[in-house]
């Protein structure tokens, strides 16, 4: 085992690794914002609404990231003079905003049914008892559905977060110098395949994990009813008995 | 008109080539999906029966291929591989390069990955089946072998149906990475088309097309799969 090659090799992929968080977490957000856009579409009862969200739901689940990737960087640069004449260029040229783009659209895509699950298990119960108080739909929105949809949502949700991370690494088909990007050219420059992929595994594998123990935390943070009920302290006891 | 003709099956269309290389999309995903069964039914019964250092292996395994990047397991492959052929090769006095297959690479790879979840799959189908049944088996003198398959496996492969039908999409979507290898699978051939007509958006948007016929077809498949195994259940 060559420990020293190992270890330069680990620093080398590290330097890709800021991009491969910044495509990760930008896609995540924006995703996640379309994907409540595309949930609430769907769950909003008008067929208006909820055909389209279902059509690019249908789309962007149904073909490859990387045919959206391909789509999107070199299919929409056909229509330059068009991007141009809108100034929309400078975005569908740089291979970075591509790639953001077709990868939050991805997420949203999945996402986007994820929050729908989340929303339809709410109880109705819930629902009606926050009406019955007065509550106002969005209102309601907030205070009740949102919390306990979240809650339901997550373990599905951090799949898809982890799913991101690992998505990124298409970038690098587009020439973005992210950590799979680093590697490919590492092996094909060296041939030593394996101890390349190892140190670029442990590197995606280590921010999932990382991403993993936050989500729990969170879901732990979130679901106070499951949690064993504090000790009450041993003098209010006393004042009890 | 334009892109009819570009898509079509006159002379100067890529119709034909892109079914073909369709076909060659299917061929590489089934392979990969059968592979993934084997190392999937070999990590899951690992996990439920095997002694620790086998569990250990078998949850380092799932956990591995389930965290890394399918695009890094490809290429691991087809270097890793062809490296290992080519020395293998001068080691009986051949010079020069040597490279693997690129569709033994590429199914070899969904394999391994798609391994990691089957192994979730059938391990939760195994836990889904009712005791009783294994009990009663037992019960009129079956054999673990003759067990497994008239009873343990039927019932997996029902409970199991539709977490199947997910990996199954999930390794047609990821056959398009084989596409690094060069096997000539739906987005390769639309690369090359792209090429050489300079007209990338009408082929990738077909190969789009291409992969949604495929993705639909195949949930409707699963859908009728998952009604035949479930012929007989009582539903409420």
């Amino acid at each position: 085992m060559d420990f020293a090659f190992l270890g330069s090799t680990w620093l080398t992929l590290l330097s890709g690794l800021p991009l491969t968080l910044k495509l990760a977490s930008g896609a995540v957000s924006c995703g996640f914002v379309l994907a409540l856009a595309v949930a609430a579409m769907r769950v909003s009862g008008s067929r208006l609404l909820s055909g389209p969200a279902q059509a690019f739901v249908f789309a962007f689940r149904g073909t490859p990231l990387l045919v959206q990737v391909f789509l999107i960087y070199y299919g929409l640069g056909q229509f330059r003079p068009f991007l141009q004449e809108w100034g929309l260029w400078p975005f569908f040229r740089d291979a970075y905003w591509c790639a953001l783009l077709a990868l939050s659209l991805n997420t949203a895509a999945y996402s986007g049914e994820i929050i729908r699950g989340a929303i339809g298990s709410v109880p109705a119960g819930q629902i009606e008892a926050a009406r019955a108080c007065g509550m106002g739909r969005l209102t309601a929105a907030r205070r009740i559905i949102g919390p306990i949809a979240l809650r339901q949502a997550l373990p599905a949700y951090s799949n898809e977060i982890i799913s991101m991370v690992k998505a990124t690494s298409l970038a690098s088909i587009i020439t973005l110098m992210e950590v799979t990007f680093i590697a490919q050219k590492l092996i094909s420059q060296t041939f030593r395949a394996v101890e390349i992929f190892v140190c670029a595994g442990s590197i995606y594998l280590l921010v999932n994990v990382a991403i993993t123990r936050a989500v729990w935390a969170l879901e732990w943070w979130l679901s106070p009813h499951l949690r064993a009920r504090p000790r009450e302290p041993a003098a209010l006891e006393a004042a009890h008995a | 008109m334009h892109a009819v003709e570009l898509l079509g099956f006159g002379p100067a269309g890529w119709g034909a080539a892109l079914l073909r290389a369709a076909a060659t999309t299917v061929l590489v995903a089934l392979l990969g999906f059968a592979a993934g069964a084997v190392f999937g039914g070999l990590a899951a019964w690992a996990r439920i029966a095997g002694s620790a250092p086998l569990r250990w292996l078998a949850d380092g395994y799932t956990t591995l291929l389930r965290g890394i990047p399918d695009l890094l397991v490809i290429y691991l492959f087809y270097f890793g591989g062809s490296a290992a052929l080519t020395a293998l090769a001068q080691a009986f006095g051949a010079t020069g390069f040597v490279g693997v297959p690129a569709l033994a690479t590429g199914a070899l790879a969904l394999g391994l990955v798609s391994g990691a979840y089957q192994a979730e799959v059938y391990r939760g189908a195994y836990l889904a089946v009712h005791r009783g049944q294994m009990e009663a088996a037992r019960a009129v003198g079956m054999s673990t072998p003759l067990m497994f398959r008239r009873v343990v496996a039927p019932l997996v492969l029902r409970y199991g149906v539709p977490g199947l039908g997910n990996v199954w999409q999930l390794v047609l979507k990821e056959s398009a990475l084989v596409s690094v290898t060069g096997l000539v699978e739906i987005l390769r051939q639309s690369q090359i088309a792209a090429g050489s007509t300079r007209e990338p958006f009408p082929f990738y948007l077909a190969a789009a097309a291409l992969y949604l016929a495929v993705t639909t077809v195949s949930t409707y498949g699963f859908g009728r799969l998952e009604l035949r195994t479930l012929r007989g259940v009582r539903r409420g």
